[in-house]
């Protein structure tokens, strides 16, 4: 067998208070797609940065085609043939994508002047297009990078590693923001990248993809290597508990809903965005008692709007919002909670949670001003700690002491915080937007039977969520948002990954007949 | 009023224009890599004593033996070291350092103040120290004799010859060579040129230094060109006025010049109506129609550059400089009755005219993304 293209031997790299690789052995053989599974935090993309230059490990050593080498920053890993794309895309939105492709590595043409030679955007162009063709990437060269889906950003940025001379692709939770389909035609592209004698690696936490698109499967947990596999030599629940380092169950256990009377009722919703454009473009739908309604949609198409109206985050243009047959519209987000909603917020860090409070604090935030947490205008110290010891214990936070401040807990952690203090309320209707995102498996696990707890309680829920496998093992009825507009809504039984996929690329259905 | 009148305003408006526009590309460098600059007030002020010392040391050393302009010559190159030094300074504290960067930029306006007017003070008022001079008017063969054009483009002192020609070499140099691209790359999005290599620090060190030299034209403009000497806080907002024509003029060189032209505009009315040479409600006029034609004309270029992508449409691009040719022609020829307001609100009015004209037709300008934030490596 010829030398791993990449072998890392004993790799560590410490951030202050955490050992994010602790000694990883890895290989990647030329020809393959190597997964690299963990949850968040495991430090898969940590090490990975290493690899790229963009953090120097503290110990252990990098070989390239057998020889050991020093990567020091980007330029050294790209000379070495390797090409990154991140999660988060490393292009500039303002500018074209020739621009984007030749930044750090223009070409130029007339007098070499450097650095103040004349940019040939004609050549850089051509060759992309050239790049492009062979590989199914279809960009146009002369687009603004914000101009372009998130798809076709991602083509941007593998071209982008491509154009460089990448012969090592590292793509880190590269199927993240894609509809299925996208996704799948990532996979056609990766596949003939292969073809080509290209090696990837796969950062992921997913396991279906996994096992559908990788050869070797390198399984990261606390920053360890937990297993090597294959995906012919293993399964799901095999992947989840080598992640976890426990059994995980990994369906939702739910019965059938006793939908009662609706409790949320949504008439002909208009909603605007920061930059006053419509982005609700009359959205109507009811959560009744006891159901869980689920929102699939790709990011961005009017689901985090919608959320904040209904919530009185953001303001209503036009339609109604009912809870319990009141009429909520435009009401002051108080006055909204105390019609019996609970929120959880897309974004915890800055809608969910105060970081720099403690986690007594913040599971008071809601109702701080009521009895029993204030009296007189004071607030009742014994009451406050009271209600924290019990929810941290019954939510399972796991925490040093309930003064510890809710920025330093891990991401699981203070989703339980903000779970606790939602549903530890007298509610009728639970509002959920991405609740499950970035937390390990056990805590996804956990939050899940939670909401369907609360649901067989008799609450309503929404839940607004980009993962199509959350939406499909826990919602009752499942609607489809594209564009600010609901597609379809459909009951969970009648939802299949293709269709929900379809929809929420905006591929309307044929009118079914009545 | 006659055309030698009306060329003489608006060869007069490029000469005040020309400090106003130095400091805007020194706002152009720094801003467009990322670091606020809000000092260009302080660096011009200290080009502008260096300037002075500078070249009142060489003509004292040499004893006169070499002819003036060399003095000034080492004059500008002083200007340019002092405003070098102080823009490095700026570059320490809000690159090395990550000192918030209005604070840092307002450390080094006082700072700059405290030591010219320290100078002036201590050294050069007691001692009655008189200037080398100013540069000569260099008048172009040829182009100079074209009626009109001439004596507006061609017929200046060498300052004004040196800032058109860095505004369209800063033009090309920021959107057609790699160095404008890594420059507005580090200024957008440093991570993604991080992640390609590019280091953002090392680029903005260099930007901010070189933003410095440019001020430090500006600031010499105003010893060297202008007034022959140097005067405690001379700038007089000249570097707020650079700052405001680069806002307008979104963040380019060319448009930082539209706008420094008609800042420079409203300056040179102001020198004419205290002159008593016309009238407000006529000076009032004629700027906003030569602003609405400078416009027009700037959206014209931009649609032939941009070709297509460019959303403004003729209609309105004729509608404009139709406006600006009529109020240009009814300041010339309509007779305007005098006004009866304090003479210290009319030297406000040409500004305020000025930021209308710009405001209300130039549209929101985005600024850099990652403009006054320091970059951490992750």
């Amino acid at each position: 067998m010829s030398e791993p293209v990449i072998r890392l031997s004993g790799v560590s790299k410490h951030f202050p208070g955490v050992l994010a690789n602790d000694k990883v052995d890895f290989e990647l053989a030329a020809g393959e797609i190597h997964a690299l599974l963990g949850e968040n935090g495991a430090g898969k993309t940590t090490l990975m940065n290493v690899v790229y230059g963009l953090y120097a490990q503290d110990e252990g050593k990098i070989y390239i085609n057998g020889r050991e080498v020093e990567i020091d920053d980007p330029n050294d890993a790209l000379a070495q043939g390797i090409g990154m794309v991140h999660q988060h895309f490393m292009l500039v939105p303002v500018m074209t994508v020739t621009e984007n492709l030749m930044l750090g590595h223009e070409t130029t043409r007339g007098p070499r002047l450097g650095l103040l030679a004349d940019l040939d955007e004609k050549k850089v162009a051509e060759e992309v297009k050239q790049l492009g063709e062979v590989h199914g990437l279809a960009i146009n060269p002369d687009a603004l990078v914000q101009d372009l889906s998130v798809g076709a950003q991602q083509r941007v940025e593998i071209v982008k590693a491509l154009y460089r001379g990448a012969d090592v692709l590292i793509l880190d939770e590269p199927t993240a923001v894609l509809t299925p389909q996208e996704a799948e035609e990532l996979f056609r592209v990766m596949r003939s990248l292969i073809a080509e004698g290209k090696s990837i690696i796969f950062i992921t936490h997913k396991l279906k993809e996994v096992l559908e698109i990788a050869d070797r499967i390198t399984v990261l947990r606390d920053g360890k290597v937990a297993g090597i596999t294959t995906p012919s030599e293993t399964n799901e629940s095999e992947l989840a508990a080598m992640m976890v380092g426990r059994e995980v169950i990994l369906q939702v256990e739910k019965g059938p809903p006793h939908p009662g009377e609706p409790v949320l009722r949504v008439e002909d919703l208009q909603v605007k965005d920061l930059r006053e454009q419509m982005v609700v473009r009359g959205v109507s739908f009811e959560v009744r008692a006891g159901e869980i309604l689920g929102i699939a949609g790709v990011q961005g198409n009017g689901q985090a709007q919608l959320v904040e109206a209904i919530t009185g985050l953001a303001p209503v243009e036009d339609g109604n919002v009912f809870v319990d047959g009141k009429d909520i519209t435009n009401l002051k987000p108080r006055a909204v909670t105390e019609s019996g909603i609970a929120h959880v917020p897309e974004d915890r860090h800055k809608h969910g949670l105060v970081l720099g409070y403690p986690i007594d604090e913040n599971l008071m935030l809601q109702t701080y001003y009521l009895p029993p947490f204030s009296k007189r205008t004071f607030i009742q110290p014994k009451a406050v700690r009271e209600n924290a010891e019990t929810l941290v214990k019954e939510y399972d936070v796991r925490t040093p002491s309930i003064s510890t401040l809710a920025g330093s807990l891990s991401g699981g952690n203070q989703q339980k915080v903000i779970v606790a203090r939602e549903l530890s309320r007298d509610i009728r209707l639970l509002i959920a937007n991405q609740p499950t995102r970035g937390l390990d498996v056990g805590s996804i696990e956990y939050i899940h039977s939670r909401i369907v707890a609360k649901r067989d309680e008799g609450v309503g829920v929404l839940l607004v969520s980009s993962e199509l496998d959350e939406i499909m093992g826990l919602a009752d009825r499942i609607a489809v948002i594209y564009a600010g507009e609901i597609l379809a809504m459909m009951p969970a039984s009648e939802a299949t990954k293709e269709r929900l996929g379809l929809l929420m690329a905006g591929v309307q259905e044929e009118p079914a007949e009545n | 009023m006659d055309t030698v009148f009306f060329v003489g305003i608006l060869g007069l408006a490029l000469v005040k224009a020309t400090p106003i526009a130095f400091g805007a590309m020194s706002g152009l460098m720094c801003e467009r890599s990322g670091v606020i600059n809000i000092a260009i007030e302080g660096m011009m002020l200290m080009g502008a004593m260096m300037a002075f010392l500078g070249s009142v040391a060489f003509d004292n050393l040499t004893g006169g033996g070499l002819p003036p302009t060399a003095s000034l010559i080492f004059g500008l190159i002083s200007a340019m070291l002092g405003a070098g030094l102080i823009a490095l300074l700026h570059a320490v504290l809000s690159i090395h350092y990550k000192v918030d960067q209005i604070i840092s930029g307002t450390v080094i306006n006082l700072l700059a103040i405290g030591i010219t007017n320290f100078v002036a003070n201590a050294y050069i008022d007691p001692n009655g120290i008189a200037g080398v001079g100013v540069f000569p008017v260099i008048s172009i063969p040829i182009l100079s004799k074209i009626p009109f054009i001439g004596p507006i483009f061609f017929d200046h002192a060498p300052l004004v010859y040196l800032m058109l020609i860095m505004v369209a070499l800063l033009q090309y140099a920021l959107f057609k060579t790699p160095w404008g691209l890594r420059t507005r790359a580090v200024g957008e999005h440093p991570r993604a040129a991080d992640t390609v290599g590019i280091n953002v620090n090392r680029r903005r060190y260099i930007n901010v230094t070189l933003g410095g030299l440019l001020a430090g034209l500006g600031g010499a403009f105003l010893v060297l060109e202008s007034v022959g000497r140097f005067q405690k806080l001379m700038t007089n907002g000249r570097g707020f006025i650079a700052l405001a024509a680069l806002i307008f003029g979104k963040w380019t060189s060319v448009g930082a010049l539209g706008s420094a032209l008609l800042f420079g505009l409203s300056e040179a009315l102001g020198v004419r109506l205290q002159l008593g040479d016309i009238n407000e409600l006529q000076a009032l006029v004629l700027l906003i129609g030569l602003g609405l034609l400078l416009l027009a004309l700037a959206f014209a270029a931009l649609k032939l550059i941009r070709r297509g992508a460019d959303k403004r449409s003729n209609r309105k691009i004729g509608v404009i400089a139709f406006a600006g040719l009529a109020m240009i022609a009814a300041a010339l020829f309509v007779n305007w009755p005098p006004i009866d307001i304090p003479v210290q609100f009319l030297g406000l009015l040409p500004y305020v005219a000025t930021v209308l004209v710009l405001a209300g037709f130039v549209g929101r300008a985005i600024p850099p993304a990652a403009i006054g934030r320091p970059y951490e490596k992750a």
